[in-house]
C-alpha cells in the first residue's frame, strides 16, 4: 500500500518533469537548440494562473486557459523578436540567449512588489479533496496533474500525427531543406513550435502550483526535466513522457526507502546509469544525423 | 527560342558567401520542353536550380516566370506560383510515410479533392508508392526515393519542375525507368522540365535543348541533337573520343571556348 502511494505520487511529480521535457523536445526538434528558459516559462505560466484566479478572480479552470493562453503568446513573441534575428549563430550564442532570457524572467517577477518574492498559494476548487481507491488516499491534486497530463499528451498525439500543420512540423524537424523546398513556412512553423512548448510549460506550472506553491524559483524544476527528456532520448516526444515518469518514480522511491539527501541527486543518478547503459536514451533515434 | 518561353533567367549571379557559384547565366525555358544543363562537378548547375526555386536569392539578374518577376520570392511563394523541385539526393522526409510525404508536397494546396486526384495519378506513374503507401519513407531504396522525390514535386501540380540529378546513386536500368517516366509527364501533362544531370548522354537524349555551364559560365547552348553531334560535347561530356591516331591520349590539351 505504502509503495502504490509513492508509485502514484512520484507519477504526478514525473508528470510535471515529463511535461517541460515536452517543451525541450519540441524546441530542439524543431530548431535543434536547447531552450533553457523553459523552466522559467513554466514559472511565468504559474504566475499568470495566480494573477487570474488571485486578482482577476476568474474561475480556476478559467484561469487556467487563460495563462496557457498567455504562455503561448510570450513563447510565439519570444522566437519572434528574440530568436529569429539571432537565426544562424552558433548554437552555443543561442543556448545563451536561453539562458539568458531564464534569469530575465525571475528577474522581471521578483520585481512585482510583495507577490513576487513571495511564496503565493494558488487557490484551487479542488483543495483538500481526497480521492479514495480501495485502501488508496490520493490527493486530488494529483490525480488532476495525471488526468490533464494524459489528456495533453493524446491531444499532442492527434495534432502530430493527423493535422497537416502537424505533419508539416514533423516533415521540417526531419529535413528542414525539403521542407522550405516544399514551400512548407518553417519560420512560422518554428514561431508556432515554441508557442506550442510554452503552452505545455504553463500546464505543468498551473498543475505544480497547487503542490508546491508559486514562486520566483519554481523553474529550477527545469534542471531535472533536462534529465528526463535526456533518460527519455532527446529528440522523442513519449520518450520526454517516459523519462520523467521514470525520474518522478525514482526519485519519490528513493525518497523514501534510501537515506536523506539521496531524493534530490536521484533524477540526476537516473540520467548517469542512462548514459552508461543506453546512450541514446530509452527512445532514442538510431538514425544517424545526415550532414 | 524566348517568344513562349515560361522561364528566363537574364545575368543571375549567385553566390555562397564569397563564392561565386554562377556568373551572370541566361537561359530561357519554352514551356512544355525539356531543357538541360550539362556540366562538370561544381559548374553551378544545382545553384541555377537553387536560385530559381528561391533558396539562394541571386545577387544580380532577373528572373521571370510566365512573365512575372520571381527572383527574391520565398520558395513557398515560388511552389504556389507553380514551380517544384526536386532536390539533388532525393530530400524524402525518412521518418513520414510515403503517403504523408507525398501530401507534404502538397502543403500549399488546399483544392483538397483535386489533391485526392493527382495522388491517384501519380500512384498511377509510380505504383510501387502506393504499395508502400504506410511505409516510412527512410526504409525504400534510393530508386523508390527518388520516385518519392518525384511524385511529391508532382504533388504541387507543377507548370515547371526542376530536376536535379534524378540518376544519382541508381543502377542504370532504375535510371532508364525514371527518365521514362520523366518524358511520360512532360507528353502528357505538359510539364516543362528543367533537368541537371551528370549523365550527359541520357540528358542528351531526353531533352529538347541543352546549355552547357562551365564553371558559373553558360559556354554553349543549341538543340540537343545538335549539342551530340558536337565534338567538345562528344570529348567532355559523353566520353567517346578517347584515343588519337597513334593510341595516345593528350590530357593536358589546353581547352577554350572563346
Amino acid at each position: 500500500m505504502q509503495l502504490t502511494q509513492l508509485l502514484v505520487s512520484g507519477l504526478s511529480q514525473g508528470c510535471i518533469y515529463g511535461l517541460i521535457a515536452l517543451g525541450f523536445v519540441l524546441i530542439y526538434k524543431a530548431t535543434e537548440t536547447v531552450n533553457f528558459a523553459q523552466g522559467e516559462l513554466m514559472m511565468l505560466g504559474a504566475f499568470a494562473g495566480l494573477f487570474g484566479t488571485v486578482y482577476l478572480g476568474l474561475p480556476f479552470w478559467a484561469a487556467f486557459v487563460g495563462a496557457v493562453g498567455v504562455t503561448a503568446l510570450l513563447g510565439v513573441l519570444t522566437e519572434r523578436l528574440v530568436l529569429r534575428p539571432i537565426l544562424g549563430q552558433p548554437a552555443f550564442a543561442i543556448v545563451m540567449v536561453t539562458l539568458g532570457l531564464g534569469y530575465v524572467g525571475r528577474g522581471l517577477i521578483t520585481m512585482i512588489p510583495e507577490v513576487g518574492t513571495e511564496t503565493n498559494a494558488l487557490p484551487t476548487p479542488f483543495k483538500d479533496e481526497v480521492v479514495k481507491l480501495g485502501g488508496l488516499v490520493i490527493g486530488m491534486e494529483h490525480v488532476v496533474v495525471i488526468a490533464v497530463t494524459v489528456l495533453l499528451c493524446a491531444l499532442l498525439y492527434g495534432v502530430f500525427r493527423f493535422t497537416r500543420t502537424g505533419i508539416a512540423m514533423q516533415a521540417a524537424s526531419q529535413n528542414q531543406l525539403a521542407a522550405w523546398y516544399m514551400g512548407i513556412p518553417v519560420q512560422r512553423l518554428n514561431g508556432l513550435i515554441w508557442g506550442i512548448s510554452a503552452a505545455v510549460a504553463a500546464v505543468a506550472g498551473v498543475l505544480l502550483a497547487p503542490i508546491t506553491f508559486v514562486h520566483a524559483n519554481m523553474g529550477f524544476i527545469g534542471l531535472k526535466a533536462f534529465p528526463a527528456a535526456v533518460v527519455g532520448g532527446f529528440g522523442s516526444l513519449p520518450g520526454a513522457i517516459v523519462g520523467g515518469l521514470v525520474i518522478g518514480v525514482v526519485e519519490s522511491l528513493s525518497g523514501f526507502y534510501l537515506p536523506e539527501g539521496f531524493k534530490d541527486v536521484a533524477a540526476y543518478v537516473v540520467v548517469l546509469v542512462m548514459l552508461v547503459v543506453k546512450p541514446n536514451g530509452l527512445f532514442g533515434e538510431n538514425l544517424r544525423k545526415k550532414v | 527560342m524566348s517568344g513562349d518561353a515560361i522561364l528566363t533567367l537574364a545575368n543571375v549571379e549567385s553566390a555562397y558567401g564569397p563564392v561565386k557559384a554562377i556568373r551572370g547565366v541566361s537561359l530561357s525555358v519554352p514551356a512544355g520542353s525539356i531543357v538541360t544543363v550539362l556540366g562538370a562537378n561544381g559548374a553551378g548547375k544545382s545553384t541555377i536550380l537553387r536560385t530559381i526555386s528561391g533558396i539562394i536569392d541571386p545577387q544580380k539578374g532577373f528572373i521571370s516566370f510566365e512573365g512575372q518577376p520571381i527572383q527574391g520570392l520565398d520558395p513557398g511563394q515560388i511552389v504556389r506560383r507553380g514551380i517544384s523541385h526536386v532536390p539533388e539526393g532525393r530530400e524524402v522526409f525518412p521518418l513520414l510515410s510515403v503517403h504523408d510525404n507525398l501530401m507534404m508536397g502538397a502543403y500549399t494546396r488546399s483544392d483538397r479533392d483535386a489533391v485526392a486526384a493527382d495522388l491517384e495519378t501519380v500512384y498511377g506513374y509510380f505504383p510501387i508508392l502506393r504499395e508502400r503507401a504506410r511505409q516510412e519513407a527512410g526504409q525504400l531504396s534510393g530508386g523508390q526515393q527518388q520516385m518519392l522525390a518525384i511524385s511529391r514535386a508532382l504533388m504541387s501540380r507543377p507548370k515547371l519542375m526542376l530536376l536535379d540529378e534524378p540518376s544519382l546513386g541508381l543502377s542504370p536500368r532504375l535510371t532508364q525507368e525514371i527518365f521514362a517516366i520523366v518524358t511520360r509527364i512532360n507528353r502528357e501533362r505538359g510539364t516543362t522540365m528543367l533537368l541537371v544531370e551528370q549523365n550527359a548522354a541520357l540528358a542528351l537524349e531526353v531533352a529538347h535543348y541543352g546549355y552547357v555551364l562551365e564553371v558559373g559560365r553558360i559556354v554553349m547552348e543549341d538543340t540537343c541533337e545538335r549539342l551530340r553531334e558536337k565534338e567538345d560535347i562528344q570529348e567532355f561530356y559523353l566520353g567517346m573520343k578517347d584515343a588519337g591516331v597513334r593510341g595516345e591520349r593528350r590530357w593536358k590539351k589546353k581547352k577554350t571556348w572563346r
